[in-house]
C-alpha cells in the first residue's frame, strides 16, 4: 500500500483530504439537486476525471513544469485571445473551446498557468524582486486576468489574477510597494467602478443593501442567508432544508450550494467542511514550504492559497459578505471545469512533494 | 537589500498564516452570527416564505328528499389559480398552459395582465379532473388548483324551481339552496401546509381547525311524487301550449309538500342555460285569481254564518245576474239549484247569491282564515302574499265577484293549504319544507261540520254531474272543484287569456292528500279546468296515492275496472 502510494507519487494527508471533501460534496449535491441520481452520477463522473488528472500531473516532476511554463503560459494567452475573437463574431460571452468531443476554457488553463509563469519568472532572480521585476510579474498576472475579464467571467478573472499576484507576494515584495499598490488599489476604486458593466454594480450595490430588491438582485443573497439561518447549529438534516428542497433558493446545486449544506447540517456541519479545506490547504502550504526550489514553492503556495481564495470567496458570497461573483466552492459545487483544473493543481502538490525525495536522494 | 532570504520567507509565512487564520475567523464569525445570533429571525423569515395557512373547503350539506334520497350534493372539483405577478415573468409557458386549459393564449395574457397588481386570480373554476391534472403537470411559476365543490342536481330540473341552485362559489341563490344557506354551508377549517416557490402546496404540517360539513337537509319532499307530477306537468303545458304551469301535493294532516313542480324549467347543473323566467317556483312566487276553485270557501261562509243551511237551494234562473252595472253569468241557465249542484255545476250567479246574502265582513274573514290572499309563512325566497282587500273597501258588486274568485290574488300553495283545510275537518295546516321541522299545531277556518259538508259537496263535482268529473282517479273517492279564471291585463279581463286549476283531495272518505293544479293560458280550445288541469290532477293524484300505499275507499269502482279489464287490484 506504503510503495502504491510512494509509486503513484500521492501524498495520503492530500490524497484523504480531498477524497473526504468530494464525499461531503456528492452527499450536499444529492439533496440539492432534489434527489437526482442522474446528476449525481454526472458529478462522480467528473470527479473520476478530476482525480484522474490529478494523477497525471502528480507523475509529472516540477522541473518539467518549470522548463514548461512559458509555452503554456502562451499556448494559455493565445487561446484566450482566440476565444475573445469568436466571442466578438458570435455577438455573446463566449468562454470556451468547442473541441467537439469536449469544451475546454482557456480560463481554467490560466488558473495554472499564470502562477506557474509567474513563478517561472521571479524564481530564477534574487529574491526578493526588485521593483521593475514585480511590474513585469504583476503585468504578466493581469494581462490574462484583463483577457478572462473581457469574456466577461469576474469570478475565473479575479481567481487566475489572484494567483499570479499571490507567486509575487510570495517572493517578498517589499511592505512599502504592497502599502502602495494597496493605496492605488483604493483610488483605482472608483475608476473600475466607473468600468464596472451595469450587473456588476448591481451586484456590489446589492450586497450593501439586499433588501432594497428582494425580488430581483437581492434575491439570491437574501434567500441564502435565510438557509444558512435556519440551519442553525444542528441544521435540519440531510434532505430536510425547507428553502432548499422547495426551490426557494436558486443555483442551489452550483454557487449557492453551500447553503443547503449549512442549512441542513449547521454551523456544526459547517465547521467540519471548512476544518476539511483547512486540512488540505494547510497540507498545501506544508508541501510548499518543505519544497526544495523556489519555483516549486512559489507555485505551491499559490495554488494553496488560491484554493483558500476559491473557498473564501464563495462562502463569504453564499453568507452575503462579499458580492456574488460566479464562483463555485470547490470540489461540491456541480460542474465540471473547475474541478478538473482544482485537483490538476493538487496533483502538481503532490508531485512538488514525492519528486522532493527522490530528488533528494 | 537588508532582509536576508530566509529571515524574509519566514515573515511572510507568518504574514500569510495570520491571514489565513484571519479569513477562517470571518467564515465562522459569520457562520456564528448567521446561524446561532441570527438564526431566530432568519428561520422566522424563512418559514414566511413557505409555510402559509389556508382554509379547508368545507362540504355543503345535502338535500335529501323524505326517504333519505339526494336531491342535491356536493362533489370535489379543482379550480385553477394563477399569481400573476409570477405566472407574467414565464410568458412563453402562457401558450402551453392556455392549450391545457381549452382557452385562447391572448386571453389568458389579458387576465393576467388585467390584475397585474394582485396575487390572486381564477383562470378557470371548476375544471374536469384530466384537466387539473395536466395544469399540475405543466408547472407553470404561479399556476396552481385550488380544491372547490361544485353542487350537483340527480333531479335535474324536476326539482330545480323548490331547491333553488348556488353559484360557483357554492353560495344559495334561490329556492331552498338560499333560504336554508346558513344551515347547509360548512365551516371551512385551516391548515399551516408548506408550499414551493411556485405556490404548490408540499405537505401539510398541522390542521388548525378541521372543515365543519356543513348540515344535512331532508325535506318533506318525495322523490317519486315529484318526479310523477314533474312529467304530468310538463306533459299537459305541452300539449296545450301553455304559458306555464305549477302542481302542488300536500298532505293534508301534517302540511308536509310532497311535490312542488313548475313549468317551464332549467337544468340546474347546467347554469348556462338559466333563464329567469324558468327559474321562479312558480307555485311561491306566482299569484293568479283563484275564479271558481273559491266557490268552496264562499259556500263555507254562508253555512258558518247561519244565512243558509245545506238543504236550501238558490234559484240561478235565467242565467244573467245584474249586481250595480255589472252582469254576472252562468254558462248554461241552471235554474234552481241546491248547494251541492251549484258547486258541481259551478255557478257563478248562485255564489254571488250567497255572497250578497252575507255580511262582507263574514265572507272576508271566512277567505282571510282560509289563508286566501294571506303568506304562507313557508319562508321561500320569493313567496307572494297574494291580495285580499280589506272588506270596508268592498262595493256590492266586488263581494258578488269575489264569491267565484275574481278580486283576490292567491298562490297555488295558498290554494293547497285552503283546501287542505276542506280536506281536514276545517283546520288548516302551516306547509311544511323540512322534515325536521315540527309539524305546527293548524289553523281553524271553518267547523268541521261545515268542513264535512263541503267534502261531501265536493265529491259530487267530480261525479259525471260535476265540471271536475275528468279528476276522478280509479278506486279512490275524489272531492274537488275546477277553476277557470280570465286573466285580467291592461284594460280589464281578457276574453281569451285563462287560468284553468283544479283543486281537491283523496281519498275523500279519509283524505291524506291535497293539490292544485295551475294552468297559465292553455292555448288550444280547451281551457277550462275541468278539461285542462282536471286529467293533470287525476294522473298525478293516482301515481301518489299508489305510491304511497294509500288504501283505496272506492271498491266498487276497482271491481268494475277489475271485471272490465281483467286486471289485478294496483
Amino acid at each position: 500500500m506504503r510503495t502504491l502510494v510512494r509509486a503513484l507519487h500521492l501524498d495520503m494527508v492530500l490524497f484523504t483530504g480531498l477524497l473526504l471533501l468530494a464525499g461531503v460534496g456528492l452527499v450536499a449535491l444529492y439533496s440539492a439537486t432534489g434527489e437526482s441520481m442522474t446528476m449525481l452520477n454526472r458529478q462522480l463522473l467528473r470527479l473520476g476525471i478530476a482525480f484522474t488528472a490529478l494523477l497525471v500531473m502528480a507523475q509529472i516532476p516540477a522541473d518539467n513544469l518549470k522548463r514548461w511554463s512559458p509555452w503554456i503560459y502562451a499556448l494559455g494567452i493565445g487561446l484566450l485571445a482566440v476565444v475573445l475573437v469568436m466571442g466578438e463574431m458570435g455577438k455573446g460571452a463566449q468562454r470556451w473551446l468547442d473541441l467537439g468531443f469536449v469544451r475546454f476554457q482557456p480560463s481554467e488553463l490560466m488558473k495554472i498557468a499564470v502562477p506557474m509563469m509567474v513563478a517561472w519568472y521571479l524564481a530564477d532572480r534574487p529574491l526578493p524582486p526588485r521593483f521593475l521585476e514585480v511590474v513585469a510579474a504583476g503585468l504578466l498576472a493581469l494581462i490574462p486576468m484583463v483577457l478572462i475579464a473581457r469574456q466577461p467571467d469576474l469570478g475565473t478573472a479575479l481567481l487566475v489574477g489572484a494567483a499570479g499576484l499571490l507567486v509575487v507576494f510570495l517572493a517578498g515584495i517589499r511592505w512599502r510597494i504592497i502599502f502602495a499598490l494597496g493605496a492605488l488599489a483604493l483610488v483605482a476604486l472608483p475608476v473600475l467602478w466607473h468600468f464596472m458593466r451595469p450587473y456588476q454594480r448591481q451586484r456590489v450595490l446589492t450586497l450593501l443593501n439586499p433588501e432594497s430588491d428582494p425580488l430581483g438582485a437581492g434575491y439570491h443573497i437574501i434567500q441564502s442567508k435565510i438557509a444558512i439561518g435556519s440551519g442553525g447549529l444542528y441544521g435540519k438534516g440531510w434532505l430536510n432544508g425547507t428553502q432548499s428542497q422547495l426551490e426557494f433558493l436558486p443555483e442551489r446545486s452550483t454557487d449557492f450550494i453551500f447553503a443547503v449544506y449549512a442549512e441542513e447540517f449547521g454551523l456544526l456541519g459547517g465547521l467540519l467542511l471548512l476544518s476539511l479545506y483547512l486540512l488540505v490547504i494547510l497540507r498545501g502550504l506544508y508541501i510548499s514550504v518543505k519544497a526544495q526550489d523556489a519555483y516549486a514553492r512559489l507555485l505551491g503556495g499559490s495554488l494553496s492559497l488560491t484554493f483558500f481564495v476559491y473557498l473564501f470567496v464563495n462562502v463569504g458570497m453564499v453568507s452575503g459578505l462579499l458580492p456574488v461573483v460566479g464562483v463555485p466552492l470547490p470540489l461540491v459545487s456541480y460542474g465540471g471545469s473547475s474541478m478538473v483544473t482544482l485537483l490538476a493543481a493538487f496533483g502538481i502538490l503532490m508531485s512538488i512533494h514525492s519528486h522532493r525525495r527522490l530528488l533528494a536522494r | 537589500m537588508s532582509d536576508s532570504p530566509d529571515k524574509l520567507s519566514a515573515v511572510r509565512r507568518h504574514v500569510v498564516l495570520g491571514l489565513f487564520v484571519l479569513g477562517f475567523a470571518v467564515l465562522l464569525g459569520r457562520g456564528l452570527d448567521l446561524q446561532v445570533l441570527k438564526q431566530d429571525f432568519l428561520r422566522g423569515e424563512g418559514d414566511a416564505r413557505h409555510l402559509r395557512v389556508v382554509s379547508i373547503p368545507a362540504h355543503r350539506g345535502m338535500i335529501l328528499d323524505r326517504n333519505g334520497e339526494p336531491l342535491a350534493v356536493s362533489t370535489p372539483v379543482d379550480s385553477v389559480w394563477a399569481n400573476p405577478q409570477e405566472t407574467l415573468q414565464a410568458p412563453e409557458r402562457l401558450a402551453e398552459l392556455a392549450r391545457v386549459l381549452g382557452m385562447d393564449r391572448g386571453d389568458l395574457q389579458r387576465r393576467l395582465a388585467e390584475r397585474a397588481g394582485r396575487e390572486f386570480v381564477y383562470l378557470r373554476r371548476h375544471v374536469n379532473p384530466d384537466v387539473a391534472a395536466q395544469v399540475q403537470q405543466l408547472g407553470v411559476p404561479g399556476v396552481a388548483l385550488q380544491r372547490e365543490f361544485r353542487r350537483y342536481y340527480p333531479m335535474g330540473e324536476v326539482a330545480a324551481h323548490v331547491l333553488g341552485f348556488t353559484n360557483i362559489d357554492d353560495r344559495g341563490q334561490e329556492g331552498l339552496e338560499l333560504a336554508l344557506n346558513e344551515r347547509l354551508t360548512g365551516q371551512p377549517g385551516a391548515k399551516r401546509v408548506v408550499r414551493d416557490r411556485l405556490g404548490r402546496v408540499i405537505r401539510d404540517v398541522e390542521n388548525i381547525r378541521p372543515a365543519r360539513p356543513g348540515g344535512d337537509i331532508t325535506l318533506t319532499l318525495d322523490q317519486r311524487v315529484q318526479y310523477l307530477a314533474y312529467r304530468e306537468l310538463k306533459a299537459a303545458v305541452q300539449a296545450h301550449g301553455a304559458r306555464s304551469g305549477s302542481a302542488v301535493i300536500m298532505d293534508v294532516h301534517t302540511g308536509d309538500i310532497l311535490a312542488m313542480v313548475n313549468q317551464p324549467s332549467h337544468n340546474p347543473n347546467n347554469r348556462g342555460s338559466l333563464r329567469r323566467e324558468a327559474s321562479r317556483n312558480r307555485a311561491v312566487t306566482d299569484l293568479f285569481e283563484p275564479g271558481s276553485t273559491i266557490k268552496p270557501f264562499t259556500v263555507a261562509a254562508a253555512l258558518e254564518s247561519g244565512s243558509i243551511n245545506p238543504r236550501m237551494t238558490l234559484d240561478t234562473a235565467p242565467g244573467t245576474f245584474r249586481v250595480g252595472n255589472h252582469t254576472i253569468r252562468d254558462i248554461r241557465n241552471y235554474g234552481r239549484v241546491d248547494l251541492t249542484t251549484m258547486l258541481a255545476k259551478s255557478s257563478n250567479i248562485g255564489a254571488s247569491k250567497l255572497a250578497l246574502g252575507m255580511e262582507s265582513e263574514h265572507l272576508w274573514r271566512t277567505l282571510h282564515q282560509a289563508g286566501l290572499g294571506r303568506g304562507t309563512g313557508s319562508g321561500f325566497p320569493g313567496e307572494a302574499s297574494g291580495l285580499l282587500r280589506d272588506f270596508y273597501f268592498w262595493r256590492d258588486v266586488d263581494r258578488a265577484t269575489l264569491a267565484f274568485g275574481y278580486g283576490v290574488s292567491v298562490t297555488p300553495l295558498q290554494l293547497t293549504r285552503a283546501y287542505a283545510a276542506l280536506a281536514n275537518e276545517g283546520v288548516m295546516p302551516a306547509p311544511r319544507f323540512l322534515a325536521d321541522q315540527p309539524v305546527l299545531p293548524g289553523e281553524p277556518v271553518m267547523s268541521p261540520a261545515v268542513a264535512r259538508e263541503l267534502r261531501a259537496m265536493l265529491e259530487v263535482a267530480v261525479t259525471t254531474e260535476g265540471t271536475g268529473h275528468r279528476a276522478r282517479v280509479e278506486g279512490y273517492r275524489v272531492a274537488g272543484k275546477t277553476g277557470t279564471a280570465r286573466k285580467s291585463g291592461a284594460g280589464g279581463y281578457n276574453e281569451e287569456r285563462f287560468v284553468a286549476m283544479f283543486a281537491g283531495f283523496a281519498p275523500a272518505s279519509h283524505p291524506r292528500l291535497v293539490m292544485v293544479v295551475v294552468i297559465d293560458e292553455p292555448a288550444g280550445e280547451e281551457y277550462y279546468g275541468g278539461q285542462v288541469a282536471a286529467p293533470v290532477f287525476s294522473k298525478i293524484m293516482q301515481g301518489a296515492l299508489r305510491l304511497l300505499d294509500v288504501p283505496p275507499d272506492d271498491v266498487p269502482s276497482i271491481r268494475a275496472v277489475t271485471a272490465g279489464a281483467g286486471r289485478g287490484p294496483a
